[in-house]
């Protein structure tokens, strides 16, 4: 088992997420940085879809009832392992009786610590992700708090073979502040100036950016006037009724990026997607840090998603 | 004497109050302890109690109430006896 003895700012248990449920307004949760969540567990051994915990901004501190291993991706924290610092992107050996303390994060937003095994909790409609606005899945459907205690799966691997693996300087990302969008479902309702500003702005992220969304701040957007649609709320931000899709950016004043507990429909017209792998990039922008979005074809986006998974999978490969 | 600033470990909201009705956490002048409340930081509406690290006197508040901050920004200082 592992104690929680300080559960941090905002710390959950993620996995890749609850999939198959959208469409009753059940939105994925899982892990906002997919790709630190899968190298943290590629290091200590995990398949991708073993639960971590993610902590947002404050590091947890935890200690360990039984040997294990860990590793740290995403974010960027200071921390101590007993006496010593603990390194991040690296498999570390963990004694039965360590206390692992760490610091907050000094770049990125959110840190991964992976445990071989896994987290164990119970999967609530086939994920082990927390979602909080509702109360379900990872530990009691919350963020973690002194007192909790997590248990660890099952590891095939032998503990002595995982320690001190890590992954070349080239795979760690650099979060960059390029974010890129596909145009859609419902651009054609903003002027032609405001489509433009959409990408010719620096947006700046709000204290209000969480796992459900990511408010910015910039220039005003504003929509073709038009005599709304039965069905269609006043608002000239509003549409009838659509799916939102998860990274969709939404208008009502100031955009918001919906992020993986979003809700999953409603009547605000999305102006533009984040591609998946640029949802991990923004998962790690920290309040007040500036943005640009970069508008790519459908096509350029499925590119991009096919080299996120490669890139994994060589990291992958690499481990073994 | 020696003074200690404290610093925002985190970018957020600073606030100085629990509660726009309550009172201000300290004044300037105030007696604090070490693990004192002397403020608040709001992100992602959740909030990071800012404690005093050593015991002494509120000697200067440097951030507005309900200031945007960075991390690192210096929020208040606190001279030891």
């Amino acid at each position: 088992m592992i104690e929680v003895l300080d559960g941090g700012l905002s710390s959950t248990i993620q996995d890749d997420g609850r999939f198959g449920q959208y469409h009753i307004g059940m939105p994925p949760s899982g892990a906002m940085d997919g790709f630190a969540h899968r190298v943290a567990n590629a290091l200590v051994g995990n398949d991708a879809d073993r639960a971590t915990i993610e902590m947002t901004y404050g590091g947890c501190d935890l200690r360990f009832d039984e040997n294990a291993v860990v590793a740290l991706a995403g974010a960027a924290m200071d921390g101590d392992l007993g006496e010593e610092s603990i390194p991040m992107w690296e498999s570390v050996a963990v004694d039965a009786g360590d206390e692992l303390s760490l610091e907050f994060a000094t770049t990125g937003a959110r840190t991964y610590l992976a445990v071989a095994g896994g987290i164990d909790v119970e999967p609530v409609m086939g994920s082990r992700s927390t979602y909080t606005l509702v109360g379900i899945g990872g530990h009691e459907g919350r963020t973690l708090e002194a007192g909790d205690r997590l248990a660890v799966g099952d590891s095939a691997a032998d503990p002595a073979d995982l320690a001190g693996r890590s992954i070349s300087d080239e795979h760690v990302p650099e979060y960059d502040e390029t974010i890129r969008i596909v145009l859609g479902l419902c651009e054609y309702r903003l002027t032609d100036d405001s489509r433009e500003e959409l990408c010719s702005t620096e947006w700046k992220v709000t204290p209000e950016a969480d796992r459900v969304g990511y408010r910015l701040e910039g220039v005003e957007l504003d929509f073709e006037p038009r005599e709304q649609p039965f069905g269609a709320g006043p608002d000239p931000s509003n549409v009838v009724d659509l799916g939102y899709p998860v990274g969709s950016i939404q208008v009502p004043t100031k955009p918001i990026v919906l992020m993986r507990d979003a809700v999953t429909g409603g009547g605000y017209a999305t102006v533009a997607t984040v591609i998946s792998p640029d949802r991990d990039l923004l998962a790690q922008c920290r309040t007040h840090q500036s943005i640009r979005f970069e508008a790519v074809s459908v096509e350029e986006a499925v590119e991009a998603r096919r080299r996120r998974r490669e890139r994994l999978a060589e990291i992958t490969e690499g481990l073994q | 004497m020696t003074t200690h600033t404290i610093e925002a470990p985190m970018p957020g909201v600073f606030y100085r109050r629990s509660d726009p009705d309550e009172p201000p956490y300290v004044e300037e002048g105030d007696s604090v302890e070490a693990g004192d409340v002397v403020a608040l930081i709001g992100v992602m509406k959740n909030f990071y109690d800012v404690e005093a690290e050593v015991n002494g006197t509120v000697t200067e508040v440097l951030v507005e109430n309900e200031t945007e901050i960075d991390a690192e920004a210096e929020l208040l200082t606190i001279e030891t006896d």
